[in-house]
């Protein structure tokens, strides 16, 4: 009982946001209906509850006569045919007892929860109709009482009432309004708070009546769902105060009675006391299912699977990037496709690129044109249930996606690190900074906590984090964004990473920081010889940092060149009206901003041509049906374009 | 400052509930000593009785009484028995504090490590059904009353089975079923709630930062995602605690456990208020203290500042 009324103050917190678009009076009701009967436990909580109804209607009518009949002869049988559950102290059927008693049960929970949601909901609602200095009584009224375990009130007012069943109603609905004036005080200030009663207000309708009115009709279908789950409490828990003798009282008699009256002859009859047992538990669990079918109704459609996978698009393998032999990374026709509601989607669609030993490369586009994905795809690290499809896929002359945890552990935990965008979140908040980067290499080189730390200090140094010592005893959230940042970029640097992965990592950073990380990042390559792939939107960024730009849209690769080439002329439209934009906000400022009008394709979007044949100013007829392929431009320079441009931006 | 304002709070919450409890004798209807000593009783009998408690003093002068003999442990005296309430207590709290302590522990033993592998195995979708019989499972676990469960646990294992005794406080094998049938609800919510908790961890940036690292799973689980997951999950685990506490009253009327939750049902049927009184006191004294010890422990397991904001 106790929980059963604990579960159900609990159960009500993660409903109250769900307060609909006004809408008139009466229609939640008929929504929650229609909604309850789609969801299997709605449906089945649904049939449970009728069955209860039908059953604590007829039940007197049909067997009150073998309930009431007494028999001298047939006194404390056990089960039998004739009695399934046996026969009490007076030779009373008990079976018949128990399906006379379910009017009973029911009465006093659905009359003990209307009395407490009517109590609770008029004290609920009291703070927005009275003025402010009531309402803010009222609301500490409220807190006040919720401070208190239901129970405790409940078995309080059971000794003030003196018990019976008058006295278990009045206690169990005293135990629950406090958590209905709780929910509706909740769900009244959201909608109070809206336009559309702070119009009404305006218009001049009295406050009262705004509840009323606007309010209530509002709120309705969460305090119904609350209500059902109430419903269920109320059985078990009425049951309950008439077990321990403070409820129901004979000559009347419930399930909790029955119970009582069973548990003392549970040697020779368990049956007797199962029987009400399992009443109790079917009557809470057709509400509760009823209440979580109605909860579920509001609950996302399932997606699709994808098991569709979009076809593997035709391009050119890759034929840049130096020496293919010890080529760091190496990545043809890369594809990542999700499984979503509305069908497959593709970000990255066919990505081809190759990151030379000591080069760093800049990975540049819009957000959502895959950029991160591809990132993620290197390194294994695609969340669930993302699908990375590949026809060639190589990291450190190795394919992540074939090896075993242990073998991803040797190969990827030692040589490649990533360095991932929000610094303050990709910390574990509740684990020291020091500790965070001194596990990579208690892990994967085996040193003791003692050295790992002092090496985490170390890097802290190297990353340029001002007072190491002092930072790697401190919390994430102790440390600035920029520090933070470094901090991240330390934990890169912890091991012999041979591939450092690089998500915008300065996006969140004032100027002189992004600078600051950025030398860092270059010193790092200059210094370690590590290969560095910077995934960044920001062209300006990544013509500052990198050797070699690939440019990425609508998940493919659209121009990949060296980054003097990308400073000289670019040949990809796209590639040059990014770079327009950037020139523009580092130099002339009177000039109108240029942006890039209109936007690309999504990743559920299929197209035939080129991605970019919408926003093109220079795209012909062909760029609309026939997709160009990636060609060489000169030494290192490749482009996917129908109509390369030469010359400066 | 935190523990101040928690504190200020328990010391309000606990003088509502010592004058509730005092008032208590006197909100009832009709006389007390009267109802407790049933109607064969003498109008003389019920006068001395009345006056040997004080209850024909004025009502400030009884409260005062009342005040004065909380903190030497004086609670009254028992109407029926004429015993001393702080006696009735002290034979009976241990027995109710070891029933609620080991539920506690087997509360959180099963539902963290359960919620934790339910998350892993249906993290990102997976299993569907794996994660449907969780749920259904744990939910229909979690309505069962612990007076239900008690009584078919005793049917099953006691009666049926013979494994356990049927009732009564004595060797280990005695707490076998009241333990489990006090513990298994909340187990039940509990590994939800972490289970709910674990997938929204696993969701956060900093797990795909401990994932890059390529932490093996133990690490990658119990070091970085367990105690976030707990922090939240823990102060469910404090809102258990008064559902734990006040089960034990059933849970003792089903075993005939010699604890306080018996004292307090016998004290109601015979209409012993001293008694009675005493027990809502006392269990809400417990209840309102551990809410606060939870608290100040969840203050101090998260480092973060906003948790002891809120």
């Amino acid at each position: 009982m106790a929980i059963a009324i604990w579960q159900a103050v609990r159960e009500w917190r993660p409903m109250r946001g769900s307060v609909g678009e006004p809408r008139g009076r009466g229609q939640g009701g008929i929504r929650w209906r229609r909604g309850v009967v789609k969801t299997p436990t709605g449906a089945a909580g649904l049939v449970m509850v009728t069955a209860l109804l039908v059953l604590s209607v007829a039940g007197p009518v049909f067997w009150s006569g073998a309930a009431r009949a007494m028999n001298t002869e047939a006194i404390m049988l056990g089960s039998s045919s004739a009695h399934p559950l046996g026969t009490d102290a007076l030779g009373r059927d008990i079976l018949a007892r128990l399906l006379v008693a379910t009017r009973l049960s029911a009465l006093t929970a659905v009359g003990s929860v209307a009395v407490g949601a009517l109590a609770g909901i008029a004290l609920g609602s009291l703070p927005a109709m009275l003025g402010r200095r009531a309402a803010r009584a009222t609301a500490a009224l409220i807190e006040l009482l919720l401070a208190f375990p239901p129970l405790l009130l409940m078995i309080f007012l059971g000794l003030v009432t003196g018990g019976g069943t008058g006295g278990a109603v009045i206690a169990f609905a005293g135990a629950m309004a406090p958590s209905f004036a709780r929910l509706t005080q909740t769900l009244t200030l959201s909608v109070t708070r809206s336009d559309y009663v702070a119009s009404a207000r305006m218009l001049g309708v009295s406050r009262p009546r705004l509840v009323v009115r606007h309010v209530l009709p509002n709120i309705a279908e969460p305090l119904l769902v609350n209500l059902s789950i109430a419903v269920g409490m109320a059985f078990m828990a009425i049951s309950g105060l008439s077990f321990l003798g403070m409820g129901v009282r004979s000559p009347d008699y419930d399930w909790g009675q029955l119970l009582n009256e069973g548990l003392t002859r549970i040697y020779d009859t368990p049956a007797a006391a199962l029987g009400p047992g399992v009443a109790i538990v079917f009557a809470g669990v057709a509400f509760q299912l009823l209440g979580e079918g109605a909860i579920g109704a509001q609950a996302d459609r399932r997606p699709a699977r994808p098991d569709d996978p979009a076809p593997i698009l035709a391009s050119k393998p890759s034929v840049a990037g130096g020496d293919r032999g010890s080529a760091t990374v190496r990545a043809e026709n890369l594809q990542v496709s999700f499984p979503a509601a509305e069908g497959v989607l593709t970000p990255v669609r066919g990505v081809n690129l190759t990151v030379a030993p000591g080069e760093i490369l800049g990975i540049v586009g819009e957000s959502g044109c895959g950029k991160t994905l591809t990132g993620l795809a290197l390194t294994g690290l695609v969340p669930e249930p993302g699908v990375v499809r590949a026809t060639r896929l190589e990291v450190l002359g190795q394919d992540p996606r074939g090896l075993s945890p242990r073998q991803a552990r040797a190969l990827l935990g030692r040589h490649t690190a990533m360095v991932f965008q929000n610094p303050g979140t990709a910390m574990n908040p509740v684990l020291r900074v020091g500790s965070q980067l001194a596990e990579t290499a208690v892990v994967h080189h085996g040193m003791s906590r003692r050295a790992a730390g002092a090496r985490a200090v170390d890097r802290l140094r190297a990353a340029a984090v001002p007072a190491p010592e002092r930072r790697a005893r401190q919390f994430p959230h102790q440390l600035s964004g920029g520090t933070q940042q470094r901090a991240v970029i330390a934990m890169g640097l912890m091991g012999e990473a041979r591939l450092l992965i690089a998500d915008e990592p300065t996006t969140a950073l004032d100027v002189t920081v992004q600078r600051q990380v950025l030398a860092l990042l270059r010193d790092v390559n200059s210094t370690t010889g590590a290969s560095i792939v910077l995934v960044s939107h920001d062209i300006a960024v990544v013509a500052e940092t990198c050797h070699r730009v690939v440019v990425m849209y609508a998940g493919l690769v659209v121009e990949d060149l060296p980054v003097d080439v990308l400073r000289s002329g670019p040949a990809h439209p796209y590639t040059r009206a990014l770079l327009a934009c950037a020139l523009d906000m580092t130099g002339v400022r009177d000039r109108r901003l240029p942006t890039i009008p209109g936007r690309p394709p999504g990743p559920g979007e299929r197209f035939p041509g080129c991605p970019f044949v919408s926003r093109c100013g220079h795209a012909g007829e062909r760029c609309a049906t026939e997709p160009p392929a990636m060609e060489e431009l000169g030494r290192g320079h490749r482009v996917a374009c129908w109509h390369p441009r030469t010359g400066a931006p | 400052m935190f523990a101040a304002r928690r504190f200020a709070r328990l010391v309000v919450l606990l003088s509502i509930l010592v004058t509730a409890s005092f008032g208590l004798m006197h909100l009832v209807p009709g006389d007390p000593v009267r109802a407790a000593l049933g109607p064969e009783a003498t109008a003389a009998q019920v006068a001395q009785r009345t006056s040997e408690l004080g209850l024909d003093r004025p009502l400030p002068d009884q409260f005062l009484d009342y005040l004065s003999g909380l903190p030497a442990g004086d609670l009254g005296t028992s109407l029926v028995s004429g015993q001393r309430v702080g006696d009735i207590v002290v034979a009976g709290l241990p027995n109710t504090l070891t029933l609620a302590g080991l539920a506690f522990l087997v509360v959180v033993a099963v539902a963290v490590p359960v919620g934790l592998l339910a998350a892993i195995h249906t993290r990102g979708d997976r299993h569907r059904r794996g994660a449907l019989a969780f749920t259904s499972g744990t939910g229909l676990l979690a309505v069962v009353p612990e007076f239900v469960l008690a009584a078919g646990l005793v049917a099953t294992f006691a009666v049926g089975l013979r494994l356990v005794p049927v009732a009564g406080a004595g060797g280990p094998d005695s707490y076998v079923l009241p333990v489990l049938s006090l513990a298994a609800a909340p187990a039940a919510m509990l590994a939800r709630i972490v289970r709910a908790e674990a997938l929204r961890e696993l969701g956060q940036d900093y797990v795909r930062t401990a994932r890059a690292k390529r932490l093996p799973a133990r690490l990658l689980y119990v070091r970085h995602v367990l105690p976030n997951a707990l922090t939240s999950a823990l102060t469910i685990c404090g809102m258990l605690i008064p559902g734990l506490v006040m089960g034990t009253v059933l849970v003792e009327k089903v075993f005939a456990w010699p604890g306080l939750g018996s004292a307090i049902t016998e004290s109601v049927l015979q209409k012993d208020y001293p008694v009675a009184q005493a027990m809502v006191l006392l269990l809400g004294a417990l209840v309102l203290t551990s809410n606060l010890v939870v608290d100040l422990v969840l203050a101090r397991l998260d480092p973060r500042p906003a948790l002891t904001e809120a």
